[in-house]
Order: C-alpha cells, then sequence, then structure tokens
C-alpha cells in the first residue's frame, strides 16, 4: 500500500468512527437504560419490552479499488438506532483517491415505517469531497419491493434551490448459505449544475457493482468484485476536463460487517 | 431485562428441600448439570421429585455446560429442569419462592386454575417477587393431570427457570401405567436470549441456515424442470415471504434437551419389556416446535394437556411450546428405543432412550427432509379444501399465484364489507393477511403431511367428558394473529400489548374466541387463568386445552367460560413473539 492510498484510507477510516461513535454512545446509553431500569418498575411488570429501541451498525462495503481513475478507499454505511415505527438513521458512503475524498456524503435522517415493507426517511445530507460541502434537506423511501429488492430513493434539495435525487437498488443472491452475489445499482441525478462539485444536470452518474461475498460469520464477510461506474451528460464533460475517464471498471475487495 | 448475569447470589448449599423430596428418583441433576451418562433409574428419574402440600423453592444462578462451553442458567433449586412438583387433586398448596437472583423473579403455574393473584404474572397477578424476597403461593388443587411450571420474568424461562407439575387425581388414574416418566424437552442457547433477540430485530433471519439458495434452485430444477422451480419460487418472492421460515430460532444457537439432557448426554428411562410406560411430554420450549416419535414403538396419547382424552394411537406427535402430551408405550422387546424429537425445521433434535438396563442405545434415526411451507399455510382454505395433500407448491395453479398480491379480492368470511377490508389491511406490523383461512383440524402441519406415520392432529383428540359447561357461547370474540417477520414483530389485530387496551370477558359469561392466524408462522396462543374448548370446524366440542397451536393459515375457535374474575395474561408461547408484543390482558369482571 503506498502512501496515498493511505492517506485515502485514513480519511476512509474518520468517515467510518464519525459514524460509529454515535452508535456506539446510543447502545451505551440502551444498556445503561435497561440497568437502570431494574429494580422498581420490573417489579410492576414482566419485564416485556414490546417497544424497546435497538441499534444498528452495517458497514456494507468498506473496500479497497482499482480502476481507470486510481486506486483508493471506498465505503458504504448505514447506522440505525429506535424502535419498530421511528428510527434515526445514518447513513454514508464516498470513495477516495489522490489522497482525498473524492465524493461522498453523510446523512442524518429520521426513518418513520409507513407500511410492512417500507420506510419514509426526512432529514438532512452533507457532502464530502471535492469543491464545496454542500447542505441538503432530504426526503426518501427505503424498503423491501416484491422480490426482495432493497430499494432507497431519496431526493433532496439544497440550499441553493437545487434538487438532486439518488436512487439505489442491491439484491442477494445466495448460491450456498455462506457464499452470496451482491449486485447494486446506484443513479444520481441532478436539476442545475454545479461546476464547483464537477456534477452536471440530468443524469450524472450510474454505478452498478457486483460483490461476491463468503460470510465467515453471519456479521463479518469479505468480498472481491467489480464495479462499472460511469459518468453523463454535463458531468461528463467535467469528467473529461479534469482528464479523468468517464467510464470506469474498478476491481474491488473489501469487508462487510455489522453488529 | 435480565441483560447481564448477576454473581450468583446464594451458594447452591443453601438450597432447602421439603418434605416428601424423592420418589426414588436418581439425583442425578441434582445441582450437578453436567449430566452425561447420568442414568435415570425409577420413577421421574433424574430430576427431583417434590411431593406433598407445602414446598419450598429457590430460585438462583447455577452454572452449567451443555456444549462444552460454560454458561449460567437460572434455575429452582439449582437445576434445570427444576425439580418435578407433585401434587394431590382436592388438596390445599403452599409454595414459597425465594428469589436469590439480584433481579425480580416469578413463577407461573402453567394450565393451573387458581386465584388470579397466585397466577405468579408480575404487573397483572402481582408485583413480582423481588430480589431476596419470598412469597407464597397458596391455593386449592382443582384439577390432576400434567403441567408445568415456568418463570413470567424478563428471560428467566428461556435461561432454566422451568419444571414439570404432576397432578394425582383424587381416585385413581383413568389410564395405568407400570412407569411413569417426565420427558421434558427444551432449547438452551448459551448465547443470552436479549442478545438472541436483538439479533432477530436487526436481521430476522440470522438463524435460518436454510435459506432458498440456487444449489437448492439447481436442484428442483433438475427434478422438476425449470418451469417449476421458477414457479415454486414466484410467488414467496413476490410476496417478500420466506418458504424456509419455519423456526425464528434453531439450532445454530439452541441444543435441544430432553429431561435437561444433551442428545449426547442420552437421557434414559428403564422398563421391563410388557410393562406400560407413561410418558408425560412436555414442550419447555421457548420457541422451539418439536415431532416426537419412538421408532419402533406406538403411542397411545391419553391426555392433552393435563385432560384425560378418548385415547388415540399415532406414530408421532407435533409438540408445541407450552402443550403437553401423556402417551402410553409398551415396549415387549428386550432392546432399547430412541425417543426422537426433532425440530420443526429439522435443524436439530432432542434426544433420549427407553431401555431395559442402563447404558443401552437404540440408532437415532436421520432427521426427515426440510420442507417448504405449503401454500396451505399461506393462503389458509384458498390453497387447497380439506387435509392439505401438498407440502410444496406442485400442485398449485398459476391463477391461484397471480391472485395473492390481491388476497383483498379472495371470498372471506361472513362480515360486512368495511370490518373485513379494515381486518384484512397490512401495516408495519402486518405483513399478510389470509382472508379465507382454513378451518380444518386434521391437518398435521408442515413437514408432517403424507410422511408415511400416523401423526396427531386435534382432530384426533376428544376430551373425556364433554365441555365444562353446556351453554352455546354468548358472542365471538375474533382476534388476528400478525406479524411482520421482516421487521420481527408480532402482535394480535396488528396492536402490540403497549398500544392495546385489554380484552374484557363478563364474569360467568361463555363467549368463543376465533383465533385466525395471519402469519406463516406456528402461534400457541395460551389464555391463563380458564380452559379453552376447541370446538372443530362444525363447531362441536373437541378439546379442552390450556395452550392452543394455531397453524400458519389456520383459523380455530374455543369456548371459554369466564367463571375466574381478575387480570389474567394472554398470549402467544412462542416467548419472542410474547416478548415482542403478541399479548394481552384479559380482564374477567
Amino acid at each position: 500500500m503506498n502512501r496515498r492510498t493511505y492517506a485515502g484510507w485514513r480519511r476512509a477510516w474518520l468517515a467510518c468512527v464519525a459514524l460509529t461513535l454515535p452508535c456506539t454512545a446510543m447502545a451505551q446509553d440502551a444498556m445503561s437504560m435497561t440497568h437502570h431500569d431494574e429494580p422498581s418498575p420490573a417489579m410492576q411488570n414482566m419485564d416485556m419490552h414490546d417497544n424497546a429501541s435497538y441499534g444498528m451498525l452495517l458497514v456494507d462495503q468498506l473496500e479497497l479499488s482499482h480502476g481507470h481513475n486510481g486506486n483508493g478507499p471506498a465505503w458504504e454505511a448505514e447506522a440505525w438506532y429506535g424502535n419498530d415505527s421511528d428510527k434515526l438513521w445514518l447513513r454514508s458512503e464516498g470513495e477516495g483517491s489522490h489522497r482525498r475524498i473524492e465524493r461522498g456524503d453523510l446523512e442524518a435522517l429520521w426513518g418513520h415505517a409507513v407500511s410492512a415493507f417500507w420506510n419514509t426517511q426526512l432529514g438532512v445530507r452533507h457532502d464530502l469531497g471535492i469543491g464545496p460541502q454542500r447542505n441538503w434537506a432530504a426526503f426518501g423511501v427505503e424498503g423491501l419491493a416484491p422480490y426482495w429488492f432493497e430499494l432507497e430513493a431519496t431526493s433532496y434539495l439544497s440550499n441553493q434551490g437545487r434538487v438532486a435525487a439518488r436512487l439505489r437498488a442491491e439484491y442477494t443472491l445466495r448460491f450456498t448459505q455462506r457464499l452470496m452475489l451482491q449486485p447494486e445499482f446506484e443513479i444520481n441525478l441532478y436539476s442545475k449544475d454545479d461546476p464547483a462539485q464537477r456534477i452536471g444536470s440530468g443524469v450524472s452518474d450510474t454505478q452498478l457493482g457486483l460483490r461476491l461475498r463468503y460470510e465467515i460469520t453471519r456479521q463479518f464477510a469479505p468480498y472481491v468484485g467489480v464495479v462499472w461506474s460511469r459518468r453523463f451528460a454535463t458531468t461528463a464533460t467535467f469528467t473529461r476536463a479534469d482528464r479523468e475517464s468517464v467510464f470506469d471498471r474498478q476491481f474491488v475487495a473489501g469487508i462487510r460487517f455489522w453488529f | 431485562m435480565n441483560s447481564f448475569y448477576p454473581p450468583p447470589a446464594v451458594d447452591v448449599a443453601r438450597r432447602r428441600f421439603v418434605q416428601g423430596l424423592a420418589l426414588g428418583g436418581a439425583a442425578a441433576a441434582l445441582g450437578l448439570l453436567r449430566p452425561t451418562g447420568a442414568i435415570a433409574s425409577g420413577s421421574f428419574a433424574s430430576s427431583t421429585v417434590l411431593s406433598g402440600t407445602d414446598f419450598a423453592l429457590d430460585i438462583g444462578q447455577t452454572r452449567v455446560n451443555y456444549t462444552g462451553k460454560p454458561g449460567i442458567a437460572t434455575t429452582v433449586n439449582g437445576s434445570l429442569p427444576g425439580p418435578i412438583l407433585r401434587w394431590k387433586q382436592g388438596s390445599e398448596v403452599r409454595l414459597r419462592v425465594t428469589n436469590r437472583l439480584l433481579v425480580p423473579t416469578s413463577i407461573h403455574w402453567h394450565g393451573i386454575i387458581l386465584p388470579f393473584d397466585m397466577d405468579g404474572v408480575p404487573g397483572i397477578s402481582f408485583g413480582g417477587i423481588a430480589p431476596g424476597a419470598s412469597f407464597v403461593y397458596r391455593f386449592n388443587v382443582r384439577q390432576s393431570g400434567t403441567y408445568w411450571y415456568h418463570a413470567h420474568s424478563g428471560y428467566q424461562e428461556q435461561t432454566g427457570l422451568l419444571g414439570a407439575l404432576i397432578i394425582d387425581p383424587q381416585g385413581s388414574e383413568r389410564f395405568a401405567a407400570d412407569r411413569d416418566y417426565v420427558v421434558m424437552l427444551n432449547d438452551w442457547s448459551d448465547d443470552h436470549p436479549a442478545s438472541i433477540y436483538a439479533r432477530l430485530k436487526k436481521s430476522s433471519g440470522y438463524y435460518n441456515t436454510a435459506q432458498p439458495s440456487v444449489a437448492d434452485f439447481v436442484r428442483d430444477a433438475q427434478h422438476l424442470g425449470l418451469r417449476e422451480a421458477f414457479a415454486k419460487r414466484r410467488m414467496w418472492n413476490a410476496m417478500r415471504m420466506n418458504p424456509t421460515d419455519l423456526s425464528d430460532v434453531t439450532a445454530y444457537t439452541y441444543t435441544y434437551l430432553m429431561n435437561g439432557f444433551t442428545p449426547a448426554g442420552n437421557w434414559t428411562g428403564l422398563f421391563r419389556p410388557g410393562e406400560k410406560l407413561r410418558l408425560r411430554v412436555i414442550n419447555g420450549s421457548g420457541m422451539t416446535i418439536f415431532d416426537l416419535r419412538i421408532p419402533g414403538l406406538k403411542m397411545s396419547v391419553v391426555s392433552a394437556d393435563g385432560q384425560d382424552v378418548e385415547p388415540v394411537t399415532v406414530d408421532e406427535l407435533r409438540i408445541a411450546p407450552a402443550e403437553t402430551y401423556d402417551v402410553i408405550v409398551e415396549p415387549q422387546e428386550d432392546r432399547a428405543y430412541s425417543l426422537f424429537a426433532q425440530t420443526i425445521d429439522r435443524s436439530g433434535y432432542a434426544r433420549g432412550t427407553l431401555a431395559p438396563r442402563p447404558g443401552m442405545q437404540a440408532d437415532v434415526p436421520a432427521m426427515d427432509p426440510r420442507v417448504w411451507v405449503g401454500m396451505q399455510d399461506m393462503m389458509g382454505g384458498a390453497a387447497s379444501p380439506g387435509r392439505g395433500g401438498h407440502s410444496g407448491m406442485q400442485g398449485m395453479h398459476h391463477e391461484a399465484m397471480n391472485d395473492m398480491p390481491n388476497m383483498q379480492d379472495m371470498p372471506g368470511m361472513a362480515m360486512d364489507d368495511h370490518a373485513f377490508a379494515t381486518q384484512l389491511k397490512t401495516g408495519p406490523g402486518v405483513d399478510m393477511r389470509v382472508p379465507a383461512p382454513r378451518t380444518n383440524l386434521d391437518d398435521p402441519g408442515v413437514g408432517l403431511r403424507d410422511n408415511g406415520r400416523r401423526v396427531l392432529t386435534y382432530a384426533d383428540l376428544h376430551t373425556i367428558g364433554g365441555p365444562i359447561d353446556q351453554r352455546e357461547p354468548e358472542r365471538d370474540i375474533t382476534l388476528r394473529l400478525t406479524g411482520n417477520m421482516e421487521r420481527y414483530m408480532w402482535s394480535f389485530d396488528g396492536v402490540k400489548f403497549s398500544d392495546a387496551q385489554p380484552v374484557r370477558f363478563r364474569h360467568g359469561e361463555r363467549l368463543r374466541i376465533v383465533l385466525v392466524n395471519d402469519t406463516m408462522m406456528h402461534h400457541p396462543i395460551h389464555l391463563h387463568g380458564m380452559w379453552s374448548e376447541v370446538e372443530n370446524a362444525a363447531g362441536d366440542f373437541q378439546l379442552r386445552k390450556h395452550t392452543v397451536s394455531v397453524q400458519p393459515a389456520q383459523q380455530i375457535s374455543y369456548a371459554v367460560t369466564a367463571d375466574n374474575p381478575g387480570r389474567w395474561a394472554y398470549h402467544c408461547h412462542m416467548l419472542f413473539h410474547m416478548q415482542a408484543g403478541m399479548f394481552r390482558e384479559v380482564v374477567v369482571a
């Protein structure tokens, strides 16, 4: 690993820590809460917790990638804490190259269960990476579509009146109880150009990933994969101007874990 | 919540035993909880038997080791299962329960008809038993038969606080036997139930090690053809339902125990060829349904939930958590027989032996193949009329499958359209509905259909003497059993315990409870303090139970005489379902 990727990794690591800390703190709160419950309130009931809150941190992708546009780390992670109806979500994704976070964002959302398989999400997004770090209001839905497709569709409104949208779909194909292939597709759209962020209006980029993972335990799995990404329209123009390729194929290797 | 084990608050040596200690049972499991190779020798062997009218029970913590990894169990008088309590019908019993834990505790006498303040449910019948405190339960024993007791606090039942209750009838036993054994089944995990539950909340398929896979698909494609293999999956996938979802928690974490013995530990009950043995089978599991058989022996079922039934001879029976069955077996040969209790999802089994001499073993059968949940488990009466013959979806028409996502269009029960539409909505806590549930009682259930063995069903069971109350029920209370597997939510009518009002019975009335299972899982529903008199599809009395196991997409109705005033618990005995809110308070006033 050369110094460049090391620097990139450090940033990714910091982003992960930023994501983990609140979650861990909340989990600890939850534990101490249940401890403090005793003994007096528990004396009054049978200690049922049908509306208790739980927390989860899922680092779906934490990987190194190798592609035409360079090598670097990338991540995709989410954390939630809450009960059956309402949860606080933190979500982050991003990638680095050339010793910096190239693009990425961190979202904080209030998730609310609205139907058997769907939740609404309302909150904010903060952009990381090159250019100005924009802030957005976010509203979206997240859930499980028929045939087990996990979907996230989020719309964003920035303080400069720009509108953006992101759609992400994911599927898990089990070869065996441990070996599984995870296709993932993401598309981003913007209403207006933002040259400072090197993003143009319309469909800015799409990404299709195929990751083959092996669950050593339910909660820890290494994987290898390939990701095709493509930039479109004005975004592609910016990309060409930056002497990067519009189309990239990356080979990735990483780990997925949750707790 | 008992998330962390406090250190044992009392030395095991401080256990107090009362009069009439053992009936001749070996003290194999007494305090010593690694009972590998211990052999039972007499009646009720291997567990302490306490009989009489006065009992002192100490609840504490005991080190156990079932898997090679030491753990700590919550125990009664230091043993898991706790001592067998033997009462006499017509007597008054006094039980002093002392809490040696650092958290509150309780004991509920499952299936016993008693005053509500003796029922042992903290927050409903009493305030619980504080650490260091004692509580004296005192009540008249009005019934006879096989029952059991367990904690109703936190996760204590799942960590070992359970035991058998045997009540000898005032006269002689209707079905005499030469020997009498308790067969207590339960599921043990080295992981704390709180962390199992938390994992289910995060990933409800965590313990399912038989998820549909490409490997299955290839096998099916070879056997059924590509088209059938796709068809078999299509509806499940469209519905976001998992046909392998038979047990929420499996042998991935559970070790299944028989009388506190692991399968390798091999609990053994002795007999002389030609003798009649009464086996009192109790499912004290938190989450496990067992299919029990004794290869080479017919079982004559003589009692269900402590109530004598007209004897029926079967090869195999399915027992849901909290149910009890008494069976009589008559081994004639001078050889060992295996008691084999495989779990409904075929991920593991509990096992013991009946043998003429200690140390003998019989072959342990291979587990049956795993079977996917069938169409009748999903669509009820709309899938297959009468006895469910197909265990897969091979018999399904594609039209029916196309109908699935639009179940509202299906013909339903007789009720007005508005109520019907409201009842059949899905929502965050309800992932499916069954508009036309099946009402037949003669389906042995998923995995047991057409297996070549005579399998017990509720249709085979007829309680001797008929119902306790001949009155026709004055009204119906319909409760739908609801859940969302993805979110791991469970409820009645889509409403969790904490959001629900109590269900009210008028004192003295005879009413009918209609349970409709809108899920793909079994729910053993237990009404405290009053009997559940199950009716067949025609509305005639069938059998009397304290715990009624409702199969997926099934409707079962039973009559209740509300003759026991007070506040009662009413819940699913799958303990994580109960924990998640599949629970109601019933008020009789």
